[in-house]
Formats: structure tokens, sequence, C-alpha cells
């Protein structure tokens, strides 16, 4: 197998979407594992089944996904699990679905999460973006139902938003199969180290709650030097999150 | 990794924590929103001159206003069962056609040319191959033209309005607003209706919703209810209106099935499911105009197929059991007809008969083949000719030949409404009570889930037969 790079082609999204293989539910021996994260009523399940070739069913209504749904597809040569995340506006407080999207984003360790946002209300999308970016550093933030926010005319420029965010955003409008292959390509690379995410941290912390957190992250950094989040930790140890003090103490989370 | 170290750490959180104060969380969050109208804010930039929000904005008013909110929902319902009804009837009597006249004789001489013994050619072909084509001809046109248009309505955004509008009587009833959107895919199927309460995070409003989601007519029981509704109701107007009266007679029940389901939520919340009414937030969405060919195909295969394929499934083994009780024989009689005679006392009681009750019993697998077995049994009993001959399932050509069979029976208006209400009102099917018990882990739960509504039945229709007596 060679997987040398000859030709522009090798790289054009448009191109190698042609090497998309739809697995469905056949989801052994996966070398990939993808979340998908997002608001409810994003479209999350429309991308789902535009990778996986499933027909998971959709329905234009919020807390559709109630289970987690998965599934698999083949994409140059790799295989990718795809695993859709119920929709939440945020992982901060704990209902059921909330701590089923958070636990697989911490626990999980998905190699890339892709977070499906509403591009006709991106601000209130965010709320979850940032707290994902967070958690995680191998993400892509999918940009779907451009088609209603063209509707609504809002322009959106994906440049200024992916050095914002320290993340590659890729428009989608999944419902019609527009800008997938970009996704399919855009996941492919963060999942192979090719593009390194630096992704966004909250600033707008106070002083105080900024020097504590400090504090703590780096006597986790001393416990487990190879922990990727260990600000987002200090966070959860500071709310007093009972799931994530048992999981230090387990040490789950390394 | 020292056990030590682990503790400084989540001690030194501990104290960190009471150095900032207890409004953490909330500066926490603050600040989340902060960075994100920042970003966004360098991002995006809408063209306020255009704006099309207008007309969502426009229809959810209407849609959701007080005065026509709840009309429009009665409306839209009415329509989409208009067309299921309406549009049945043909592919229906053609199917009906090809697999009961046609098909059935073929098999039949097929048998007989093979010489497979009589009791082996009546269980298979008359048992078995009938129930499963009566359920094919009865229930598939119907349902191919329900699911797509409901799913048409689901996917333009129309459910969470639904819910929107009924959120003040959910929380008068002491439930979660979110029961509007497992209500409504009860209507779909209730076993579906029971998996969505996973979207309620309360237990106790979890269950109540789960408790009440049979009150939701589900595909299994909307044919009964049109078929007997055309039968009896439509007969009692001039023909012209009889199309609408039966419409309004199946939208009658399932409107008082809602009522119910207020009616039992509100009495749980008071009594064995005290607590206080969770508050969330339901977001509208845009609406969407939904992709029609491949709306029709996904819902064709994802739910008409599916759930046809289930009542084939239960209507194999139902249609045998059937056959095998009509023809096996305790003294003189067939086990049907002892099971029958004994159960009529009861069935007069509550203004039913034998045959309806014994019907519910061996249609607890699939409200399906309600209608069938009770045509089959009432030939049985009454010995009838028209039918195929003892425990034969079949289909009658015409609503007029069921007609004659039932009224042959001794049904009367009564008997039909009863019947609708009995239909309404009555134990889940098996695979939502296994559903249930899946969903809760209780028996408790999943007994009075299952128990109520027949007690509920009981009672509603011993009080209507009085009542209706005694004018």
């Amino acid at each position: 197998m060679e997987n040398k790079k000859n030709s522009a082609c090798d790289t054009c999204a448009h191109f190698n979407a042609e090497g998309l293989k739809k697995l469905g539910v056949n989801i052994d021996s996966t070398d990939y594992v993808v979340a998908l994260a997002g608001n409810p009523n994003t479209g999350k399940s429309t991308v789902f089944n535009a990778l996986t070739g499933l027909r998971q069913h959709t329905g234009n209504w919020p807390g559709k996904t109630v289970v987690r749904a998965e599934g698999a597809f083949e994409y140059a040569s790799k295989k990718y699990k795809l695993v859709d995340l119920p929709g939440t506006y945020s992982l901060l407080s704990t209902s059921e679905d909330e701590e089923v999207a958070r636990n697989f984003i911490v626990f999980g360790k998905p190699d890339v999460t892709v977070i499906v946002v509403d591009a006709s209300r991106l601000e209130r999308n965010l709320n979850l973006v940032l707290q994902i970016l967070e958690i995680t550093d191998k993400a892509v933030l999918c940009l779907n139902l451009m088609d209603e926010a063209k509707r609504n005319h809002i322009k959106i420029d994906q440049r200024s938003l992916s050095r914002d965010l320290g993340i590659p955003v890729v428009a989608t409008s999944a419902r019609f199969n527009e800008g997938i292959p970009q996704l399919i390509q855009t996941i492919s690379e963060v999942a192979a180290g090719e593009i390194i995410c630096k992704p966004h941290r909250i600033k707008n912390i106070p002083d105080n709650i900024l020097k504590a957190v400090k504090k703590l992250s780096i006597e986790i950094e001393k416990q487990f030097p190879k922990i990727p989040n260990s600000r987002w930790i200090a966070f959860r140890l500071l709310e007093g999150d009972n799931r994530i003090i048992n999981a230090i103490k387990e040490g789950e989370l390394v | 990794m020292e056990k030590n170290a682990i503790e400084n750490i989540i001690n030194l959180s501990g104290d960190l924590r009471w150095q900032i104060g207890d409004d953490f969380h909330d500066h926490l969050a603050e600040g989340i929103y902060a960075d994100a109208s920042e970003i966004a804010n360098a991002s995006v930039s809408t063209d306020n001159s255009k704006k099309s929000f207008r007309l969502d904005r426009k229809i959810d008013r209407i849609v959701t206003s007080k005065t026509w909110g709840f009309p429009i929902m009665f409306l839209i319902l009415g329509v989409i069962l208009w067309l299921t009804i309406e549009g049945a009837n043909y592919p229906s009597a053609m199917l009906a056609d090809l697999l009961l006249n046609n098909l059935h004789p073929v098999l039949k001489n097929l048998s007989a040319g093979i010489g497979l013994p009589w009791w082996l050619d009546g269980f298979l072909i008359d048992g078995v191959y009938l129930a499963v084509a009566w359920v094919i001809a009865v229930m598939l046109p119907p349902m191919a033209i329900f699911f797509p248009l409901f799913t048409l309505l689901e996917d333009f955004g129309y459910l969470p309005r639904v819910a929107f509008n009924m959120d003040y009587l959910f929380k008068k009833s002491g439930a979660h607003g979110k029961q509007a959107l497992t209500m409504s895919m009860g209507f779909g199927c209730n076993a579906a209706g029971v998996v969505a309460t996973r979207i309620i995070d309360s237990p106790r409003e979890r269950l109540i919703a789960i408790i009440t989601n049979n009150f939701s007519l589900c595909n299994g029981r909307w044919p009964t209810q049109i078929l007997i509704a055309t039968i009896f109701i439509g007969a009692l107007v001039p023909a012209s209106f009889s199309g609408l009266a039966s419409l309004s007679a199946v939208v009658g029940i399932a409107v008082l099935g809602i009522f119910f389901m207020f009616l039992v939520s509100w009495g749980l919340s008071r009594t064995v499911l005290k607590g206080e009414v969770s508050t969330f937030n339901l977001e509208l969405p845009p609406y969407r105009p939904p992709r029609f060919w491949k709306t029709i195909y996904t819902s064709l295969i994802d739910r008409t197929l599916i759930v046809l394929w289930r009542a084939i499934v239960f209507a194999a083994p139902a249609g045998a059991v059937i056959w095998l009780i009509s023809n096996i024989y305790i003294g003189d009689e067939s086990v049907a007809a002892w099971t029958i005679s004994s159960l009529d006392g009861f069935g007069f009681l509550l203004g039913l008969n034998g045959v309806i009750l014994l019907a519910y019993i061996v249609a607890i697998p699939a409200n399906e083949i309600v209608i069938p077995t009770i045509l089959m049994l009432t030939v049985l009993v009454t010995g009838i000719a028209g039918g195929e001959g003892a425990g034969v399932m079949f289909e009658l050509d015409s609503a007029n030949e069921t007609a004659d069979i039932l009224k042959a029976g001794g049904w009367t208006l009564l008997t039909a409404v009863n019947l609708m209400l009995f239909s309404l009102l009555h134990n889940p099917c098996s695979t939502t009570i296994y559903t249930i018990y899946k969903e809760t882990k209780s028996v408790k739960w999943t007994v009075v889930a299952s128990i109520l509504p027949v007690i509920m039945g009981f009672v509603v229709t011993f009080l209507v037969t009085q009542i209706w007596r005694m004018f």
C-alpha cells in the first residue's frame, strides 16, 4: 500500500470522497473512533446517516436521539467508528443525556470529536463547543444547516471562526450532502495528526478563579503528566463533580 | 501512582472551592457566554435588511396561538385520517382480492394436490396464511399512507409546536411537557413511544409518561377504529356525510384518549407519583421543508415495513391459535365456543360480548388482529354462512358484508361504541409490555401499566352501557 502523495488529487476532498465506503453497523476492528456531538436539532443524525449509510430515523424535534447510535465508514483504507451522541446544550449540569455525551468524550477518548452546530444559531451553539474544547483538543467544527443560514441571510467567516476556535471548520448542508466530502477529509486529517488543533480555552474568567484553576491543574499535571485536559478537570473538581473525582481516584482519566 | 498525592489534589480542590466562593458555576457559565459572544461577533454577520425569520414567526404565531392552536391540531389530525381512510380503500380491496380470492384457492388446490392431511392444511393455510394475508391487505395500505404523512409533519417541525401548545396542560396534570412528544410517537406505536420517554430526565415524570403512553391510539388500533366507525357511525347519517361522521368519531376517540392521558397523569402525580414538575426549555426549531421523496422512502422502509413485519410475525401464530381453539373439542363444544359462552355474561354487563373479550385475549400479541378474530369467532358462534369454515380467518370484500356478519352476531350501535372505547382502553400489546419492563426494570410498574387501562376500559364501558340502557 502506498501512502505517498503525488498529485493534487490525493488531497482533494472530492476525489477522495470516491473512496468513502459506508459500512453501516459493521463496526469491528476500526482504526479511529469519531464522536458526533452538538446541540439538539442541529442535524447530527443526518450527518451520521450521510457518513455511515445507515438510516437512523431523523426528525425535526429536539431530543430525538435518546440512545447512543454507532456506525462505521471506511475512507482512504482507514476504518472509522462513528458514535452519535445525544444532543445537549451544555455539559455542565447532570441530566442523563448530558452525562452520556460528556462521559463518552471524557472516558471514551474519541480520536476526533465532530461538533455539529446550527450555522444560523452559532452564538448559542458555541456554548457547548467551548465546553467540549476544554475537554479534548482533537475536534472538528461542522457548521451545518448552511442552507438555512443562507436563507436567513447570515454570513459566517469560516477562516476567522476557525482561527478563533483553533480547530478546523467545515461548512455543510448535510440534508443535501453538501460539504460531507470535505468533512470526511478533515476528520481523517485530524485523526491522523496531520492537522494539529490549538483549541480555544475559555478566557473570560475572574482572576481568583483562574488562579485556583492554575494551582490545581499544576498539581494534576504533576500526577498525570500526559493528561490533555488538566484545566477542565480542575474546573470539575472545583465544581465538586463526583463522577470526575471518582475517575481520578480510579485512574480512569489516563 | 501514590494514593496520597491524589488525596492531596482532591483536598486542595476542596480548599480552593471554599476560597473562590459558591458562585463559581455562574462565573464559569458567564465566562463561556462572554467568549461565545466575542467569537460569534467576530465571524458572523447578518444582513438585517432582509430578515426572513419572519415567516417562521408568523406561522408560529398562528399554530401556537391560544385561539387557533388546538383547532389547527385537530384539523391536521383530521385531514391525515381522512386521507388515510379514503386513500386506503382501493389498494386494500385489490390486495384482498389478490391474496384471499386468488392466491388462497391456489394454495388450497396445491395442498390437496400433494395430499396434505386436513389438519395440517387447515392449520397452515386456513390458519397461518389467512391471518397473515388479512393483516397485509387491511394494514399495509393505511400504514403506507398514515406513516409517511406523519413523518412529513414531523420533519416539517410541527411536533414541538404540539408540545408547546400542550405544555400548560401537562404542567397542570403534574407531568413533564416533553410527554407531548412521546405521546405523539405513541400515535404511531406505543412501544416506540415508551422508548422515546428517555428524553424525560425525572424518573417520576418518565414513569407517568410510560404508564399513560397506551392512551395514544397506536397504529394497530387505528384500523379497528376506522372500520367500526365506518360501519356503525357512518351509517347513522346520510351517505354524503358518512365519511365525515366516521372521521369525527375516530378523532373523538383519539381526543378522548388524550383526555384520559391527562386524567391518569393527574391522578398519578397526586397519589403514588407525587413530586414537583420539572421545568425545561423547549426549542421551537425552524420549519424545514421536508425532503419529500426521501421522507416517503425512509418512512416506508423504517416504519411501515417494520410494523407490518411485526404484525405478520404475531398474526401467524395467532391465526394458528384461533384455528386450534376452534377445532379442538371439549365434549361437543369447541374450546372457542366454550370460552365465548362463559365470557358472554360478563361481556353483556360491559355492552360487549364473549366473542369480543376472547378476541382481545387472543390478540394480546398484536392489536392489529382484533377485527379478523372477532369476525371469525362470530361466524363460528352464529353458524352463518359466508366464511370459509370453523376457525378460518377471512376478509370480507366490503364493509357491508362485515356489517352483516356483525349484526348477525347481535351487534348494535352500543356494541360498536363500546368496542371503540375498549379498543382505546385496554392492555398494551405484548411488545409494549415487554418494552415497558425493559425501560422501567420494574415488575410492579409493568403490571400497573398493563392492568390499569383494562380496569379503566371495564369501568368506562360498564358505565356507558348502564346509562345507555336506562334510556
